[in-house]
């Protein structure tokens, strides 16, 4: 008998095989985390919705299987928090925007319908900013989330819930999904570990859209292991996604088990610095490097000068893109209707609704995206945005001519405290100026827990970048960084965390 | 409303040349839709063929359907155009109830197919080239009902119905460049193009092409300019419509009104116009001003569309032949006019009268059937041709009872009515009905033997030389037999036993 406090903390590889054992049953797994869930969520508010019928059901299913002699899949019984951002049939996906508050989608997410064939078990659907806008999940309609190493600070954004879930041990594995940073960046700010994949690695059916030439859902838990083993479980083609890769998934878990850097050249980026960066980020980050090179590596420093401009093609591509995904929000046929009273026109109804349902940011980036794609500024907004994209594409070709990977901060600051900059765009935009040029590019990135910033104490994560499908590369790199630290440290990073 | 006075279409000519621009949607027969695997079939109930995809819902993608650009490809090379070698497609963003994602899959500036042309026969044999800009493939909207108004239209309406099943049907839409130089022609070209586009998208296997269903429809554009002036007028675009006869009323209607409004110092405004089956007008929609901004952008949830060469040679080789072509072939080995193939082609019998001499009939017996007994049926009916209840085998075989002598023509067209009455096949009509000639010359020669005693002073007539008295004699045994002998071997054995010589 293990007790709960106990069982929380494992990871999601050590539950798979204590289940697989019989050390553990996974209602067990699932009670102890259901209990964690309603002791703090509350105060961190990772989750919008606790299933826990549904968890424990399926939980009750893989203890079946165990017991009838039936092979168990690696993540069998292991609980997982996912995005409300992925189709459910069995729970509500509101995307965190009142827009689309109680809909129940009669489909599930190829993603969804994924984790259900591995025997994963889902807790729920968790926190995240509004339609994915944002770094800081303050943009949910539903309230913030608070960060579990200090709770008046943000998360992270949009996937603050998951990122929340996963260090407050509400659950060992967790869903994100990346279009600027919204993996990585709460991974970052929360001391877990994020990944990015290559854009077409996991299917975007049933997840969604904000911005669909750059969301990228993808795999958030606290070690290196339990992503790729996350990883591997979600990842693959989709006929039902025309730009899912079609093409055997990288060998992720394999990376991570095998980690090393001996001999790989690891690039370091001059546009990833300088104004705006906390000390103690860049002084952790440095030490990183420094790391990297005396387990085998060779620094090389890059210039990739289209990085600088893209932030900018971003704030052009991804509204411009949202302005059409999230027209089809008019109230006709699911989610809010305001206004229906008999008397107005259709068009009042659908301007009603989208006026009450949808947030500032949202509404922010629907109306920047229409006048970028309107006719007569097209080409000077959308279309320079899309030659900058080429241009940061060929910047990432140049740069992986000469090296394996590409190394930089995750985000330039450590958790900031909520409301800080909920008034302020431009300064949240910033927090993504690091992730964004890979989500433009399509390859893949990774962050993972580097150490704490001296000044406040707070997680800062390293950014691992890696060429469009060698997402394995981000693990071998990953796992050999993770253990260097934790053997530095001499345990975990999120052990350092206060207790809730 | 404001009733238009008219200019007469002979001032109009007089005064300004007409340029046309066609714009016809084709519904394609996939089995599929577009983007979804739906079922396209028509008449089912309302949003019972939907899913997550063509009622886009949150989450869902599409898909391209194979078929779909297949069908596109080969509609492009049967105009004569270009294929792309890579081409998207884009979002068509507007709001509209109909339309799920609020925004339309189509293309943009990378169609498919372009770049090509298209005979076609006027009724005079002549041969006119319309230019075609582009074909290109996009998604139907849904249907809106709305219930409530005067005028069926949104304006008035109490609420409105919506029904998805037409969401993703696939559309090709093709557009002409502006037809110039066919003058007082202009109707006669636009209602020709739509009929010989749709008897090409036919030939191709690729959609029924049914105007009346709505798998087919023709926007009109036409604008008027002085003769002797190069730049074009302002353009009316004149929506949906549905029928060759109304594309040919709505293009002579704009081309008057437009000359009216011209000619007594006014000013054409570009906008949308509905076309009236009822009396051949066209009355006011939308303005079009330049303001409509669509804010396309190429599609990012789907692939670019790259066709191989050796994919598009190989639809090549496989075109079958060209309908005008065929026709001209056709006349040739069925010996008729111009005239009568045009007659035939607008009754839709073309490939009827093909599938019944390929059923064993002579093409004249074949033509005699489908454009007499079985055009008039269809005509009382309000049927199409392919819609009556016979096939061209049985077609054939009432021809073929007919060349054994086993039927005369009266007893055909009642086997015919027979069939079409869904009596069974032309053989069980004949047998259920008693229809067959007598031929049995004993029963025959009573029947002559009683006429000639019967009418003694007719058979004295005819045995004093006057053979046309005949004629009375041959109606008496043919009243007596119901019609069922063969008259002229009646007319040979009445002439025989009263020695007279026919």
């Amino acid at each position: 008998m293990t007790d709960n406090s106990t069982i929380i903390k494992l990871t999601a590889a050590e539950i798979a095989g204590k289940i697989a054992s019989g050390e553990l049953t996974a209602v067990e797994v699932t009670e102890a985390h259901l209990a964690r869930i309603d002791a703090v969520d509350e105060k961190v508010h990772a989750f919008l919705h606790i299933d826990r019928e549904g968890a424990l059901a399926q939980a009750r299913a893989v203890d079946a299987k165990r017991e009838a002699g039936e092979k168990l899949g690696p993540l069998a019984g292991v609980p997982l928090a996912l995005k409300d951002i992925f189709t459910t049939k069995d729970m509500p996906t509101t995307v965190g925007s009142k827009i689309l508050e109680g809909w129940v989608p009669p489909y599930d997410a190829t993603l969804t319908q994924k984790l259900r064939a591995a025997d994963v078990v889902i807790l729920g659907k968790t926190n995240m900013d509004e339609f994915a806008m944002g770094s800081s999940t303050e943009n949910s309609a539903y309230g913030p989330t608070g960060n579990p190493w200090d709770l008046t600070r943000i998360p992270g954004g949009s996937g603050g819930g998951s990122s929340a879930a996963l260090a407050s041990y509400e659950a060992p594995l967790a869903i994100g999904t990346d279009t600027g940073g919204s993996i990585r960046q709460p991974a970052a700010v929360t001391g877990t570990v994020g990944v990015k994949p290559t854009y077409g690695g996991v299917s975007r059916y049933g997840m969604v859209a904000f911005s669909s030439s750059l969301d990228q859902g993808g795999p958030c838990a606290r070690t290196v292991l339990d992503a790729a083993l996350l990883h591997e479980a979600i990842a693959g083609h989709d006929p039902l996604d025309s730009t899912s890769i079609d093409a055997p998934v990288p060998p992720v878990v394999e990376a991570a088990r095998n980690g090393s850097v001996q001999g790989m050249r690891v690039g370091v980026v001059k546009q990833f610095r300088g104004e705006g960066y906390q000390a103690g980020v860049v002084q952790r980050f440095d030490e990183s490097v420094e790391l990297l090179k005396s387990l085998g590596a060779t620094i090389v420093e890059l210039d990739c000068p289209s990085f600088d401009l893209a932030l900018s093609a971003y704030y052009l591509i991804a509204p411009s893109e949202c302005s059409s995904n999230l027209a089809r929000f008019d109230a006709m046929r699911y989610g809010l209707r305001v206004g229906d009273d008999g008397t107005k026109s259709a068009e009042d109804v659908t301007a009603l609704t989208r006026e009450a349902g949808f947030g500032d940011e949202v509404k922010r980036r629907i109306i920047l995206g229409t006048y970028a794609l309107s006719s007569g500024y097209y080409d000077a907004y959308y279309g320079s945005a899309q030659k900058v994209r080429t241009l940061i594409t060929q910047d990432f070709e140049k740069a992986f001519e000469q090296v394996d990977v590409i190394v930089s901060p995750t985000t330039p600051t450590t958790a900031f405290p909520i409301g800080e900059r909920a008034d302020d765009p431009m300064a949240m935009y910033l927090a993504d100026l690091c992730t964004i040029p890979t989500n433009l590019a399509g390859n893949s990135a990774m962050s993972l827990p580097c150490g704490l910033a001296p000044e406040d104490g707070l997680p800062v994560g390293l950014q691992i970048i890696a060429p469009a499908m060698k997402d394995d590369r981000l693990y071998k790199v990953g796992a050999a960084v993770e253990a260097a630290f934790v053997e530095k440290w001499g345990h975990p990073l999120l052990e350092e965390a206060p207790s809730l | 409303m404001t009733v238009t006075d008219l200019v007469s279409y002979e001032d109009a000519l007089a005064s300004y040349d007409p340029v046309m621009g066609l714009e016809v949607h084709v519904e394609l027969g996939t089995k599929t839709k577009m983007f979804c695997g739906c079922s396209t079939e028509l008449k089912q109930d309302a949003n019972s063929q939907t899913c997550p995809v063509c009622l886009g819902l949150p989450g869902a993608l599409p898909v391209v359907n194979e078929i779909g650009v297949e069908s596109a490809i080969k509609i492009g090379l049967a105009l004569n155009c270009e294929i792309a070698e890579w081409c998207r497609f884009a979002r068509k963003n507007y709001f509209y109830p109909d339309m799920p994602k609020n925004f339309q899959t189509s293309q943009y500036d990378e169609p498919i197919a372009f770049d090509g042309y298209l005979d076609v026969q006027l009724e005079d044999g002549e041969i006119f080239r319309v230019q075609i800009e582009r074909a290109h493939m996009e998604e139907d909207t849904g249907k809106s009902t709305h219930v409530g108004g005067a005028t069926g239209r949104i304006h008035g309406a109490s609420h409105s119905l919506l029904d998805y099943n037409r969401a993703g049907i696939p559309l090709i839409e093709i557009v002409t460049r502006p037809i110039e130089g066919a003058g007082a022609r202009a109707p006669e070209v636009a209602k020709a193009y739509v009929a010989e586009l749709r008897e090409l998208i036919k030939a191709l296997g690729v959609s029924d092409a049914r105007m009346e269903m709505g798998q087919m429809r023709c926007d009109v554009n036409l604008s008027l300019r002085p003769h002797g002036r190069e730049a074009f007028g302002t353009r009316s675009e004149t929506k949906n419509v549905n029928s060759l006869r109304s594309v040919e009323r709505a293009a002579r209607f704009e081309i008057q009104r437009h000359a009216a409004v011209l000619s007594s110092g006014g000013t054409i405004v570009q906008e949308t116009r509905h076309f009236h089956e009822e009396d051949g007008s066209t009355t006011a929609g939308r303005i079009k001003d330049n303001a409509e901004d669509y804010r396309y952008f190429p599609e990012p949830d789907l692939v670019p569309v790259a066709p191989s060469r050796d994919w598009v040679e190989e639809l090549r080789k496989g075109l079958p032949e060209l309908p005008r072509l065929r026709r001209a072939r056709l006349k040739e080995e069925w010996g008729v006019t111009e005239h009568d193939m045009q007659s035939i082609l607008n009754a839709g019998a073309v490939d009827l009268i093909v599938a019944t001499t390929e059923a064993g009939a002579p093409s004249d017996q074949a033509r005699k059937w489908w454009m007499g007994e079985l055009a008039r049926n269809a005509n009382e009916t309000g049927r199409g041709l392919d819609e009556l209840p016979i096939t061209p085998a049985q077609v054939a075989r009432v021809a073929a009872l007919v060349a054994a002598g086993d039927l005369n023509d009266k007893l055909a067209r009642q086997v015919i009515e027979g069939v079409l009455a869904g009596e069974g096949d032309p053989d069980t009509v004949v047998e259920k009905r008693g229809l067959k000639v007598v031929s049995d010359e004993g029963a025959l020669s009573t029947a002559v033997d009683e006429a000639i005693a019967g009418n003694a002073a007719i058979a004295d007539k005819i045995r004093g030389g006057k053979v046309a008295a005949a004629g009375a004699l041959v109606g008496a045994v043919m009243k007596a037999t119901r019609g069922q002998a063969d008259a002229a071997r009646v007319r040979e054995l009445i002439l025989e036993k009263l020695g007279a010589e026919g």
